[in-house]
């Protein structure tokens, strides 16, 4: 079942005139029609988990903002920067109305009546397409004063970022919308009470915001009936690294991690095994072969052990050294730290310098302990997740490939004996 | 030198015998009419002004090649703002330039899943091409989020991937002589990888 995907290279759907020929904005109008009780208790019924990364059932976290006639605001993150990622990319170059109407829906639900859409910086086609749209959109009147003659009113601003992956985390994507450095904040209070100028500020993913024309069309509770029990609906999955076919799929939640892997990406190259896999970004805990039939859904992969985070998969084969991931992912969240807690600041840099010392052959085994040990005390000891967000995969590499660490450092360690031949 | 000396970085010893520059006097700093123009549109569209900080930065970046100290001080002039506060937000983000840089960015992206795909060997080759030419800015990158068409680069805001070894001269003639760069492996060309989704 295709939803956000149904007919996504159909020409000119990122017009309004193929988009409203397909009956978009057919669900803002429905909205409208109703109660914004009414379509947050549609979005609830949905019970539809934010598509970003922490997977926080929306209809609740629009529930949080506090209610009465204070001034709202709704945040888009559409800073896309979780290293695999890369669906909210094809929704935003592709179908930019559906982001909008979802957009404005979720506004009225809130009650919020300034709204922004943070885009990552690097993303210049995208952005240039969803201005288009959105000066489409804004002549229309579905955005501006009194949208289609309700009483709700909306402005929207899209907002270029510069090039930070800390901008992704909520907080720090505020700050740097209010023109900072994107530095994290201190949580609570939360954005729902004191966000965006120290206002109620609701704050979503693309494909959270973009699948929400879908729920107002078919119902909360009949979406609730696609994916599984906690983890309803259908997910956006960006496929990478080592499989023959790359790309982002539309699946059902649910469905075997094999199924994705091998089925729709074609799985590595012939002669080829999985060794690990990243099923949720390069910030959740890889996991081996021996999970590749663990249900693609939430609470499957939590319980494995890891998560589902923003839903891209990066597959690793058993041509790669697990060193060389490792230093690679870290190396990533060294540059990306703010440096705001020493934890993260320290802890992504010290993983950086013991895993040189392992590839120099400088290393010994009891520098792997210190560097499980270094990840455990990041791991809830900072203002935001980014330190984790190393701690968690890196930690998982040295639980889960020691001997392959060891027999590193052994290797190196008797070639640095090596006499120099003459 | 100028009021943003700051910008040349946090290992860079600040001149502690001067005292922190004040906000640019409008009557002796000249900002480009149009750049004026610009910076002013996006403070419009905030309810605080400051929220365009990034917007302006990346506008005089623009004008300027990079955010130079005389870029920060028109901006700074505009926005009524202190220099300093805008070489803080400056050095934050990779693509804000705190040096002169060449005119054609070309951003290779060196995460996992273009790594494993063979980026490594790619940005060398695009670096030892390029060589000395001024005229390129060529960066190792974060995950630009194109895992699809790994590796990739992403050459004056347009993607372009899977990049192999033998696109590189292509490349790069393509940027020199003003083409459009490698329209065949142009991202917004590729339809979606999911078979079922149709037209």
């Amino acid at each position: 079942m295709k939803i956000l995907f149904d007919r996504i290279d159909e020409p000119g759907l990122k017009t309004l005139e193929v988009y409203e020929r397909r009956g978009g904005y057919d669900s803002l109008r429905k909205a409208l029609s109703m109660t914004p009780e009414e379509v947050l208790g549609e979005l609830e019924a949905s019970n539809l988990r934010g598509r970003g990364g922490a997977g926080f059932q929306m209809g609740k976290k629009v529930s949080f903002l506090p209610h009465g006639s204070i001034e709202k605001y709704l945040v888009c993150n559409a800073d896309e920067s979780e290293p695999g990622t890369f669906k909210d990319r094809e929704l935003l170059q592709k179908t930019p109305h559906m982001l909008l109407e979802g957009l404005i829906i979720a506004s009225f639900a809130a009650g919020a009546s300034r709204s922004f859409i943070y885009i990552r910086g690097e993303y210049v086609e995208q952005a240039d397409i969803l201005d288009a749209a959105l000066a489409e959109a804004r002549e229309a009147g579905y955005v501006g004063e009194r949208i289609l003659g309700s009483e709700h009113s909306l402005s929207l601003v899209v907002h270029r970022g510069a090039g930070a992956y800390i901008c992704g985390e909520e907080t720090g994507l505020l700050d740097s919308l209010e023109g900072k450095r994107g530095n994290p904040r201190l949580k609570p209070p939360f954005p729902a009470n004191q966000g965006l100028y120290q206002g109620p500020t609701l704050i979503n993913n693309v494909e959270t915001l973009a699948t929400v024309p879908a729920i107002m069309r078919m119902g909360g509770a009949e979406y609730a009936r696609l994916g599984t029990e906690t983890s309803t609906g259908t997910k956006l999955v960006s496929v990478s690294g080592h499989v023959q076919r790359p790309g982002n799929y539309e699946v059902e939640l649910g469905v075997p991690s094999r199924e994705i892997i091998y089925g729709l990406a074609g799985g590595p190259p012939p002669g080829r095994s999985v060794k690990c896999w990243f099923p949720g970004g390069s910030s959740a805990p890889v996991l081996t072969a021996e999970d590749l039939d663990v249900p693609y859904d939430f609470d499957s992969l939590a319980k494995a052990g890891s998560m589902l985070g923003s839903g891209a998969i990066i597959v690793v084969d058993d041509s790669t050294a697990i060193l060389d991931v490792a230093l690679k992912t870290a190396k990533f969240y060294r540059h990306e730290s703010c440096g705001k807690c020493t934890p993260c600041r320290e802890g992504t840099n010290w993983t950086v310098h013991m895993l040189e010392r392992i590839e120099a052959g400088e290393a010994t085994p009891m520098d792997l302990e210190i560097m499980a040990s270094v990840q455990e005390h990041i791991i809830g000891n900072c203002l935001c997740v980014l330190g984790d967000a190393m701690a968690m995969p890196i930690g998982s590499m040295i639980a889960k490939f020691k001997d392959e660490f060891e027999t590193h450092i052994e290797t190196r360690r008797l070639q640095a004996l090596q006499p120099i031949e003459a | 030198m100028s009021a943003a000396a700051g910008s040349r970085g946090w290992d860079v010893a600040a001149d502690l015998e001067r005292d922190p520059a004040t906000i640019p006097d409008p009557a002796t700093t000249p900002v480009p009419q149009e750049l004026r123009r610009e910076i002013e549109a996006h403070m419009a569209l905030y309810p605080d002004p400051r929220s365009a900080n990034l917007p302006a930065l990346e506008a005089a970046q623009r004008v300027h090649g990079w955010c130079s100290p005389e870029a920060i001080d028109q901006v700074a002039c505009v926005m009524g703002v202190t220099p300093a506060s805008l070489d803080a937000v400056a050095t934050f983000y990779d693509m804000l330039e705190t040096q002169p840089v060449g005119a054609h960015a070309i951003f290779v992206c060196t995460n996992i899943s273009c790594s494993l795909r063979g980026a490594d060997e790619l940005y060398a080759t695009i670096r030892s091409a390029a060589g000395e030419d001024p005229a390129f800015n060529v960066r190792s990158f974060e995950c630009l989020g194109a895992c699809d068409i790994a590796p990739m680069a992403s050459v004056d805001g347009v993607y372009v991937g899977p990049l192999q070894i033998a696109d590189v001269p292509v490349l790069l003639d393509d940027v020199r002589a003003g083409r459009p760069v490698l329209v065949e492996k142009q991202l917004s060309r590729r339809d979606c990888a999911d078979p079922e989704t149709g037209r």
